[in-house]
C-alpha cells in the first residue's frame, strides 16, 4: 500500500492505495467523491473525466499514485462559491444539456477543459472536442448548445427549444 | 408566450441541479456497511456441456467469503418470463427453464457459471480466476435459419428443435392476404435485416442486496426501470419471498432504453446472496460484462412484400420475420417480435390485408428484448423501405405514394387489431415538407456533387402504440402482468405536496414534468411539488417506465388521484366558506364561491384537513390523501414524418447526416423543452443502428463487438443539429391529459429515413442498389456501390 496525499477541489485529501487502484476509484470510494462517474472499461465514454493539474484526464486511466501532489478538480467543486451553479452547469441546465445524468459530470469537465483552451469554438470544434465523451441520452444537440451558450455565443439560431 | 409554469411550459428541470453537481444518487454511489462484493465467472464459450466446477482452490484464497455455483439455487426458481405467445397452432411458445447460475451447459458467452463474493471486487476477481470449470464444447448455433434448418444442435436439450414460437397474425386473414398478391398490379418484395444492437445506457447495471436478520427483511438496490416488476418476478418467482417482506429501490438511474427493465440474475443473486452470507453483497457490471449480459435488442430478418393496384393503392402486405430471442426467454422477450410489431404493420396506411408471420429463434448468443421502440422500429423499418422501393420501381413520388395511402379518418381499425384513436398524417407531413426545405434540395444536391460527394433525401413516417396497455386486452394476447400505474398525491397540512408515482425516471425529467401537470391542476407553484418514484416502501404497486407509458398512463393516475384531492378539498372548502359544494371554484390555489368575493386559500383548506376543529367530520374523514389507478382503455398513437438528408463519399462509401428533420404528433406536451430533448436522444439512436451500431457474433458465438472499441456508439461528431416540431397536435382522445407519450419516436422513425437517403443518393449516381442492410458502415455502402 502506497500513501498519496492531493489536493482534491481545494483541500487537502490523503490515503492508502494499492498500487493498481486507480484514481477513479480513490475518488469514488475512499474520498466518497460519487460525481466522477466509471461507464466502461476501456477509457471510452469519459463520464470520469477530471482535472488533473488543469488538465482533463480521464481518472479511470490514471493510478491514484499517479496524482500523488497533484492538485485534482472534481464535479463537486464545479459551482459557485455560494453553491450556485457555474456558467457551464447553468447552461447545461438551461439548454437542457443533460437527461439521465451519468455522463453529465464527464461533460462538464471536458467542456470547461474545452473553454480554457478554446474560449469561442465553432459547432464543428464542440463536437470534435467531445469525441470521448459518451452521452446516450441527449444525441448531444444540446450539449454542443449548452457549452456554445456558455462560451457566451448566441445560440438562438440553433433549431428547437 | 412561453408560459411560466404548468402544462406547457418549458420548466428548466429541477433534477438537473443534483446531476450538475455530482450530487446524484445512482445505485453505485451506493455502500452499506459491511458489504462483501461479487465477481461473477461467465461463460468464455457459447454452447458446451458443463461437466464440473471445482470451487476448492478459489475458496482458500485470501478475502473470499463464499462461492456459489448452480448447485447452491438447487429448489430456487429460474428466471420468470413475463408474456406467453401462442403459436399459430395454437400451442403455447416453448418456455425453457432459465437458471440463476448455470446448470448442466451453457448456452451464451457471457451466461453466469459462479459468483464469488469476497471482502474486495479484485479478491473476488482473483479467485475466480482460480476456479477450476471443466466444460465439454458443443457446437453453436449463431444464425437463425441455420438453427432452424437442422435440430443436431439444439440450445435446450430438451426441446426437439430451435424454435420457440411460429405466430401467425392474422392467421385469418392469410387467405385473402394471398389471393391479393395473386390479384396485385404490382409486388415490391424486399429482405432485410434489422441489427442485433445492445441498448448501452451509461450507467452500467448495479445491484446491491441488504438483508435484516432481526426483521427477515430484504432490500435490493438496483437499476431498474421498474422495481415494482422486479419485487414481484424475483419475490414471487425465483427467490420466494413475499413482498411484504422485500423492498426494491431503484434510484437515480442513469439511463434504461428497455435494457433496465428486465429481471436479471445478478438482482436475485445479490439478494439471495445478502441473506447467505448474512451481509450486504454488492455487484457493479464492467461495460464489457454489460455487453454480455444486458438483454441486446433488434435482431429480426424479415421479408416483406407489398402489393399495389393499378392506381399505386396498397392492396395487401405480407412478411415473415426471424426474430432472435438468444438463449433464453428474456422478462418480456416473446412480445416484441408479435404484439409490438405484427400489431403495427398498417403504419399510416390503409392497406385493407396484411399477414405477418413470426419464427421466434433460440440461439447460442445474449437474450434478445425491448430495446427502445421495441418491436416498433422493427415494423416501421420494414414498411418504411418497402414502400420507398416500391415508389422507386413504379417511378412515383415517394412522398406522393405515401400521401396517397395514407389513413385520413379516425378513428381507425386496422386489419392487425387495434385502432388509432386520432392522427393527421397529412399535416406532419405537410410540416416536414416546409421543415425539411424540400425545394431546396436539388440546390443542395448540385453543391454536394460539385465537391465530389453524392447526396440523398430520404422520407418516412411512422406510427407507434405506446400508453402500454389495457390490462385486459394484453392479458387476452399473453402478457402475465397488468399494465396500469398507480399514484399516490399525499398533500401536507401547510399545503405542499407529494406525488408518489409508480413511474420511473430515469432521464426522462419525471420530477419536473409530473410537477407541472399537479401544478396547473390546482393552480399553485411546482416548488410545493415534490416526486417521488423508485422505491417499493414509499409509492404503490406501479409497473414503471417503458414503451412511452410515463405521461399517458402514469399521468392520468396522478390526474385521477389529483381530481379525488381537488373533490375532497372542494367539499372542506364549501364548509369553511359555508356553501354549497356545487358552487365552489378552484382558481390559482384558492376556492370561491361562484359569483362572489368570498374566498379560501388551498393552505388554509389543507390545514382544516389535518386540524379538522372546523370540519365537516359527519361527512368525511380528516386528512388529505388519495390514491389512483389507472388502466389505459387503449393505446395511444404518435406519429410523424421524418426526413434525412444525407452526403455519401463514393470514394470511402462513408455517410454523413446533413440535415435531420423530424415531424411528429405527440398529442398535448406537458414540456416542450423535455419533449425536444426525448426526440433527439431517440433520433441519435436512430441514426446509431442506421450508421453505426453492430452487435456482432461469430460462427462459434463468440460476441466480437464486447466493448465501446468495438461496437460503434454515436459520438457528437457523427450526429448533425436537429430540426424538431411537435406542432401537429391530435390529442389522444382516451385519457385526461390527451397526450401520447414522446419517448421511442425518434428511435423508430429513423432509421428507414437514412436507409431510404442513402438508397437516393446512390441511385442519384447510377448505382442500382435497392437496399443496404444496417449499420450503413463505410465498407457496406463502398461494397454496395461497386458490388
Amino acid at each position: 500500500m502506497t500513501q498519496v496525499t492531493m489536493t482534491v477541489n481545494g483541500k487537502a485529501a490523503s490515503g492508502e492505495v494499492e498500487g493498481r487502484t486507480l484514481l477513479s476509484s480513490f475518488l469514488r470510494d475512499q474520498l466518497k467523491l460519487t460525481g466522477t462517474h466509471v461507464g466502461c472499461d476501456t477509457s471510452q465514454c469519459g463520464a470520469c473525466v477530471v482535472h488533473v493539474d488543469g488538465v482533463a484526464v480521464k481518472a479511470c486511466t490514471m493510478l491514484a499514485a499517479e496524482a500523488d501532489g497533484a492538485d485534482v478538480a472534481t464535479i463537486e467543486g464545479q459551482a459557485n462559491a455560494d453553491g450556485s451553479l457555474n456558467v457551464i452547469q447553468q447552461a447545461f441546465q438551461d439548454h437542457h444539456g443533460l437527461q439521465c445524468g451519468f455522463c453529465t459530470p464527464g461533460m462538464v469537465m471536458s467542456a470547461a477543459a474545452l473553454l480554457k483552451e478554446n474560449p469561442k469554438p465553432s459547432e464543428a470544434e464542440v463536437r470534435d472536442y467531445l469525441e470521448g465523451n459518451i452521452c446516450r441520452c441527449t444525441g448531444y444537440h444540446n450539449i454542443v448548445k449548452a457549452i456554445m451558450a456558455a462560451s457566451g455565443q448566441d445560440v438562438g439560431a440553433i433549431a428547437a427549444e | 408566450m412561453p408560459k411560466d409554469g404548468g402544462i406547457g411550459a418549458s420548466s428548466k428541470r429541477r433534477e438537473d441541479v443534483r446531476f450538475l453537481t455530482g450530487a446524484g444518487n445512482y445505485t453505485d454511489d451506493i455502500n452499506i456497511h459491511g458489504q462483501a462484493h461479487v465477481f461473477f465467472l461467465r461463460s468464455d464459450i457459447a454452447h458446451g456441456t458443463l461437466n464440473a466446477i471445482d470451487t476448492t482452490a478459489a475458496s482458500a484464497l485470501p478475502g473470499v467469503v463464499r462461492i456459489f455455483t448452480g448447485a447452491d439455487f438447487e429448489g430456487v426458481g429460474g428466471m420468470p418470463c413475463g408474456w406467453q405467445v401462442t403459436d399459430k397452432h395454437g400451442q403455447p411458445m416453448k418456455e425453457p427453464a432459465h437458471p440463476v447460475l448455470a446448470t448442466g451447459k451453457v448456452r451464451h458467452v457471457g451466461e453466469p457459471i459462479a459468483a464469488v463474493v469476497a471482502e474486495t471486487l479484485e479478491q473476488a476477481r482473483d479467485a475466480a480466476e482460480a476456479i477450476d470449470v471443466d466444460i465439454t464444447d458443443l457446437p453453436a448455433v449463431v444464425d437463425m435459419k441455420a438453427a432452424l434448418a437442422s435440430s443436431d444442435t439444439r440450445v435446450h436439450d430438451e426441446l426437439e428443435d430451435n424454435l420457440c414460437y411460429d405466430w401467425g397474425f392474422v392467421e385469418e386473414n392469410k387467405a385473402a392476404a394471398d389471393a391479393a398478391f395473386e390479384a396485385a398490379a404490382h409486388v415490391t418484395t424486399l429482405e432485410l435485416v434489422n441489427n442485433r444492437l445492445v441498448a448501452n445506457p451509461m450507467e452500467p447495471r448495479v445491484a446491491v442486496g441488504d438483508y435484516a436478520r432481526s426483521t427477515d427483511e430484504h432490500t435490493l438496490y438496483t437499476t431498474s426501470q421498474n422495481p415494482h416488476v422486479i419485487r414481484l418476478l424475483m419475490g414471487a418467482f425465483v427467490l420466494g419471498i413475499p413482498e411484504h417482506k422485500l423492498r426494491v429501490v431503484a434510484p437515480d438511474v442513469g439511463g434504461g432504453f428497455g435494457t433496465k427493465i428486465f429481471h436479471y440474475q445478478e438482482e436475485a443473486f445479490c439478494t439471495f446472496a445478502a441473506k447467505a452470507c448474512n451481509r450486504p453483497v454488492k455487484w457493479t457490471s464492467s461495460r464489457s460484462e454489460a455487453f454480455m449480459s444486458d438483454a441486446h435488442g433488434r435482431d429480426h430478418v424479415t421479408k416483406i412484400e407489398l402489393a399495389l393496384d393499378s392506381d399505386n393503392n396498397f392492396t395487401a402486405l405480407r412478411t415473415e420475420t426471424h426474430a432472435n430471442m438468444g438463449a433464453y426467454l428474456s422478462t418480456f422477450a416473446p412480445s416484441v417480435p408479435t404484439w409490438l410489431h405484427g400489431t403495427l404493420m398498417a403504419g399510416n396506411y390503409k392497406t385493407p390485408l396484411i399477414y405477418v408471420n413470426v419464427k421466434a429463434v433460440f440461439t447460442n448468443t445474449v437474450p434478445v428484448d425491448a430495446y427502445r421502440g421495441a418491436g416498433r422500429p422493427e415494423a416501421t423499418f420494414q414498411l418504411e423501405r418497402v414502400v420507398d422501393k416500391a415508389a422507386r420501381e413504379l417511378g412515383v413520388d415517394p412522398i406522393a405514394l405515401r400521401r396517397q395511402n395514407f389513413i385520413t379518418e379516425f378513428p381507425y381499425a386496422t386489419p392487425v387489431a387495434v385502432e388509432y384513436d386520432t392522427g393527421d398524417y397529412h399535416a406532419t407531413m405537410d410540416k416536414l415538407e416546409e421543415m425539411g426545405d424540400f425545394a431546396g434540395f436539388a440546390a443542395r444536391r448540385a453543391e454536394s456533387e460539385a465537391k465530389g460527394k453524392l447526396r440523398g433525401l430520404g422520407v418516412n413516417c411512422y406510427i407507434e402504440a405506446c400508453g402500454i396497455a389495457p390490462s385486459n386486452l394484453v392479458g387476452q394476447l399473453g402478457a402475465r402482468a397488468g399494465l396500469y400505474e398507480s399514484a399516490t398525491v399525499r398533500v401536507n397540512a401547510t399545503g405542499g405536496l407529494v406525488v408518489m408515482t409508480g413511474s420511473h425516471s430515469h432521464g426522462q425529467g419525471h420530477e419536473t414534468s409530473f410537477a407541472q401537470v399537479v401544478a396547473e391542476m390546482i393552480g399553485i407553484d411546482e416548488s410545493m411539488i415534490e416526486i417521488v418514484h423508485g422505491d417499493t416502501s414509499k409509492v404503490p404497486m406501479g409497473m414503471g417506465t417503458y414503451g412511452s407509458r410515463s405521461i399517458a398512463v402514469g399521468g392520468s393516475a396522478m390526474v385521477r388521484a389529483t381530481e379525488k384531492i381537488i373533490a375532497k378539498a372542494k367539499k372542506i372548502a364549501s364548509h369553511l366558506l359555508e356553501a354549497s359544494e356545487t358552487d365552489i371554484e378552484l382558481k390559482d390555489g384558492a376556492f370561491s364561491v361562484a359569483g362572489t368575493d368570498k374566498s379560501v386559500a388551498w393552505g388554509d383548506v389543507t390545514l382544516a384537513a389535518y386540524v379538522p376543529h372546523n370540519y365537516p367530520l359527519e361527512d368525511i374523514e380528516p386528512g388529505l390523501e388519495e390514491t389512483a389507478f389507472y388502466d389505459p382503455s387503449n393505446f395511444t398513437y404518435p406519429s410523424g414524418a421524418y426526413a434525412c438528408e444525407v452526403e455519401v463519399d463514393p470514394d470511402t462509401g462513408k455517410v454523413s447526416i446533413e440535415r435531420f428533420a423530424a415531424a411528429d404528433d405527440f398529442g398535448n406536451i406537458i414540456n416542450p423543452m423535455i419533449v425536444t430533448g426525448q426526440v433527439h436522444g431517440g433520433l441519435a439512436q436512430g441514426i446509431g443502428q442506421a450508421l453505426l451500431e453492430n452487435c456482432a457474433y461469430d460462427e462459434n458465438g463468440q460476441l466480437l463487438s464486447a466493448s465501446y472499441m468495438d461496437y460503434a456508439m454515436p459520438r457528437a461528431d457523427d450526429l448533425p443539429m436537429f430540426a424538431v416540431d411537435h406542432s401537429c397536435q391530435t390529442p389522444c382522445t382516451h385519457n385526461p391529459l390527451g397526450v401520447k407519450g414522446c419517448g421511442e419516436a425518434g428511435a423508430i422513425g429513423s432509421p428507414p429515413a437514412v436507409v431510404n437517403a442513402v438508397v437516393d443518393a446512390l441511385q442519384s449516381a447510377g448505382k442500382a442498389v435497392t437496399h443496404v442492410d444496417m449499420p450503413l458502415s463505410p465498407d457496406r455502402v463502398w461494397a454496395a456501390m461497386n458490388g
